[in-house]
């Protein structure tokens, strides 16, 4: 097909213009014709452009009847159309939106580009307003293409791997992104199939066919179940913004993206779903308290982590509110439990004596436990200790924490793994951590040490080994104490 | 354990992930499959290929290569202490994954993180495998970003470099304090180091691109870091001046901020409730006013409240203005480029349209109006030919007037 010029000879106006376009998105061909016109001077309103297809104005009807005449060749010495390059390239895109006028504004723009070569620059016109819009939305159409194509795996007649999508867009864009998919899928063989008319590559040809429907394209792709369930899985329940999502996702699209028809449960469901990943850690927002009753209060109504099942009390430390030490157990055991005092057991015992040959004075110091309730399993009459996991021992911090922050201790000191990990958030290897101190974010100084109860398991030689390991520390202990206490004793 | 077939891992390894932030595939070389044997191209703009709920785009197919973890990092849902599903991807699943999703048009390429397994070595070994069989072997050209590990190798970093279009070292939270609380495996030095050594191979790549023609490209689009929000104390000045510092001393294309988002099984020591979505948008809007509207690091900081945060209800920008009544109005007709860029609701399009529209007319308020998204925000800040605020500017009750209205609250919410 090729385009018609027809013109219609207006009584008083002079001759009035008719260009048929050959194809709606033919650029090429409404230049030149434009061009032309410019040169012969003829004024905006005695032309009309008439798209392809479509029924045209009234001109191109009074064209039809008969009063037909080529258009004006221009003279050889007249002056060029003159454009500049702004204007050319947005007309290049604007030309390809599905406007019925927009041939008649670009070529009204050119007319007035003569006399006013840098008009393009004054945004506040409205044709050239207008254009712009043209060109944006012609813009996201095609980068719209560009995402939401989606190409289904088919074999063709020779047995070779052939990828169809099926694509809806809004404007006449389809040939002029054909480039990017021959760019992008340069070694596939596949085809676009739109109601605008269809794109097959081949990896050396492009092919182009006329209008298809949605019926021409596969209906399936096994890949599809993959890439909906990483669509679902990548979304993040905790943060819902569907505005966000529909304004660049609009609900027209979602009818040929596989991905799409997932999105109305996703949402019903994000709420239900946040509420459980909070609820899953049972912990409400606390606010801080600051004191030692108020917090031995709170802690007794404590679920934060599965220990609290066990019917336990909460033991928490008990001391100096200013205690210039403050040392740390692992958890309160079947005696401590009872009492509802930590270390009062067989292993608070043996610290006891420990603590007095290194001339440490307990009484001054802050004892408490990194996990604040007894966990156990019950075997016939004994409660069996149980030695709690890494992240009882985290949620339990937020106490060892809140009593750090009351008490504020120069030295502390962790009996054991446990109690390590309670204050340091990792855990430590107990023979690299021990001996030397460990300053703490707040300034304190922490010193590891074996648990008592450890001492307690051990025979012969290898208690008495570890018992004069554990004492040297104490007194590591003690001399630092000294160090930090003298001064204010004075 | 019975063998986890592909789809369960990509759930496991797809719900890892979701927490980076990052999903950006533009500002790279331009490359094509044309001439290649395989398949790809980045043509400089990012491209984003589907959206999700949380209003994120979906460019790259985002996953870890494994969740296992040997690293304890308390607002991580992968540490080890966690007991989330742990699964993991070989190399060769990795890369089929994305040439799959990529021949369907579903993605831009890849973009890989992990957990660390066995040690930063090996895992980093892992990850460069998966962007070696999909460069070399399947010659793919698409985008591809590599999380890379601070503690690896730095030769096994420079490899990933080599195949990556951007990698990535994540600084994770903004104060050092914050570091050692949360994420005690992790060296504030090393990440940093890690990053620095990133930027000198950047620009020795670059400059010997300048003298030969055929010297490989090391990370075309760059580096860029990530800093959560909300999972320490920090305040948004401390996140501000510590995103200005990167920027400056690292040359980052970009600082991503991730809201803290209660996570299953979280550890104790975070906070359970997420930091208003909000925030981390206003702290996105001060990166922009800094990257593309000229205010310095300090000026950002000073829209900020006492406690060092920006204001949720109004963006930074109006906040500065508020705050410096005394700079405005300025006339549309003559003031600087800078100065405009300065009044709210005038960005950095409508300030060009302005400059290029006044030499051919002076501006009345109408002319304004039609250059830009909203006049009533920018009316009080402004003078034109037929318009002057007289008392507007100085109201007492500017805020109110142009803060967004307050929605109503959730009768329920949680």
């Amino acid at each position: 097909m090729s385009g018609q010029a027809l013109s219609t000879r207006a009584p008083s106006m002079g001759a009035h213009y008719a260009v048929q376009l050959p194809a709606p998105d033919d650029f090429a061909f409404w230049r030149d014709q434009a061009r032309a016109l410019v040169q012969c001077e003829v004024p905006p309103d005695r032309v009309s452009w008439i798209e392809s297809g479509g029924t045209g104005d009234l001109f191109a009807q009074s064209g039809a009847s008969g009063l037909v005449k080529r258009l004006p060749v221009p003279d050889r010495d007249s002056r060029p159309a003159r454009a500049s390059k702004r204007f050319l390239s947005l007309a290049r895109n604007a030309a390809l939106h599905s406007d019925p006028e927009r041939f008649a504004l670009l070529y009204r723009l050119l007319w007035r580009l003569q006399s006013n070569p840098r008009m393009m620059e004054d945004k506040t016109d409205p044709d050239v307003r207008r254009m712009e819009e043209l060109d944006k939305s012609v813009r996201r159409d095609s980068h719209k293409m560009h995402a939401f194509v989606r190409f289904r795996q088919v074999e063709d007649a020779a047995g070779d791997e052939h990828y169809v999508a099926w694509f809806e867009p809004d404007h006449h864009i389809v040939r002029a992104n054909a480039g990017f998919f021959m760019r992008r899928f340069a070694n596939m063989n596949w085809s676009i199939l739109t109601p605008r008319g269809c794109l097959h590559w081949d990896g050396e040809t492009m092919r182009e066919s006329g209008p298809a429907q949605r019926s021409d394209a596969p209906d399936g792709d096994p890949v599809e179940e993959l890439w909906k369930s990483y669509y679902a899985s990548i979304f993040n329940p905790a943060r819902l913004k569907v505005g966000a999502m529909l304004s660049e996702m609009p609900k027209k699209y979602w009818k040929n993206m596989p991905e799409a028809a997932l999105i109305p449960d996703l949402i019903a469901g994000a709420q239900a779903r946040e509420a459980n990943m909070v609820a899953a850690g049972t912990r409400e927002a606390r606010e801080r308290l600051d004191s030692l009753a108020e917090l031995a209060e709170a802690a007794r109504n404590c679920r934060d982590c599965p220990i609290a099942d066990c019917g336990t009390r909460a033991v928490m430390g008990e001391g100096a509110q200013s205690a210039p030490l403050m040392i740390v157990g692992e958890q309160p055991g079947d005696h401590e439990d009872l009492a509802g005092r930590p270390f009062v057991g067989p292993a608070g015992q043996l610290l006891d004596a420990a603590l007095t040959q290194a001339g440490i004075d307990r009484s001054a110091a802050y004892v408490t436990n990194a996990v604040k309730h007894f966990k156990f399993v019950q075997r016939g009459k004994r409660r069996i200790h149980q030695t709690p996991t890494a992240k009882e021992i985290d949620t339990c911090r937020w106490w060892l924490e809140s009593e750090l922050a009351i008490v504020k201790p120069r030295v502390i000191l962790a009996l054991g793994a446990s109690a390590a990990r309670g204050l340091l958030g990792k855990t430590v290897s107990l023979k690299a951590a021990r001996g030397a101190p460990i300053m703490l974010e707040d300034k304190a100084e922490l010193w590891v040490t074996a648990h008592p109860a450890y001492l307690l398991r051990l025979d012969g030689e290898a208690r008495e080994e570890q018992a004069a390991f554990f004492s040297s520390d104490l007194a590591k202990v003690q001399a630092r104490l000294d160090t930090f206490t003298s001064g204010t004793q004075v | 354990m019975a063998q986890k077939s592909l789809l369960e891992k990509l759930e496991i390894l797809a719900d890892a992930a979701k927490y980076d932030a990052s999903c950006a595939s533009s500002g790279t070389a331009k490359k094509n499959s044309l001439g290649g044997k395989g398949i790809g191209s980045t043509e400089g703009m990012g491209i984003c290929h589907a959206y999700a709920p949380d209003g994120r785009c979906i460019s790259l197919l985002k996953i870890l290569l494994t969740n296992h973890c040997i690293f304890d990092c308390h607002y991580c849902i992968n540490r080890k202490s966690s007991n989330v599903r742990r699964a993991r991807f070989t190399p060769q699943e990795v890369a089929d994954l994305t040439l799959n999703f990529y021949r369907r048009n579903y993605i831009e390429g890849l973009f890989l993180s992990s957990g660390i397994i066995k040690s930063s070595n090996f895992t980093m070994e892992q990850m460069v495998e998966a962007a070696r069989i999909l460069r070399e072997e399947h010659d793919f050209r698409g985008y591809i970003h590599l999380k890379t590990i601070p503690e690896a190798d730095p030769e096994l970093v420079r490899q990933a470099g080599l195949y990556a279009d951007r990698i990535s070292i994540n600084v994770e939270l903004p104060t050092t304090s914050g570091l050692t609380r949360l994420a005690p495996d992790k060296d504030e030095r090393q990440i940093e180091g890690a990053i620095a050594k990133t930027k000198d191979d950047i620009i020795e790549a670059k400059d010997a691109r300048k003298r030969f023609r055929h010297a490989p490209r090391f990370a075309p689009a760059g580096q860029s870091t990530q800093m959560i929000v909300g999972a320490d104390r920090a305040s948004d000045a401390d996140i501000v001046g510590k995103a200005s510092r990167l920027y400056d001393s690292f040359g980052l294309r970009r600082v991503y901020y991730s809201a803290f988002s209660p996570i299953p099984d979280a550890s104790a020591v975070l906070p359970l409730q997420r930091p208003p979505l909000l925030r981390e948008h206003r702290l996105y809007q001060s990166d922009w006013l800094m990257r593309f509207y000229g205010y310095a690091p300090g000026e950002v900081c000073e829209a900020t409240d006492a406690d060092g945060n920006l204001p949720l209800d109004i963006d930074p920008k109006l906040a500065w203005a508020l705050k410096f009544r005394g700079t405005f109005p300025v006339d549309v007709n003559r003031a600087g480029k800078e100065m405009l860029l300065r009044v709210p609701g005038l960005g950095p399009t409508a300030v060009q349209r302005i400059i290029a529209a006044r030499r051919h007319r002076t501006l009345r308020l109408d002319d304004v109006a039609r250059l830009t998204q909203s006049i009533a925000k920018v009316r009080p800040f402004i003078t034109a030919l037929d318009w002057r605020p007289t008392t507007l500017t100085d109201r007492a009750d500017l805020r109110s007037l142009l803060a967004p209205k307050q929605e109503q609250l959730e009768l329920f919410a949680s």
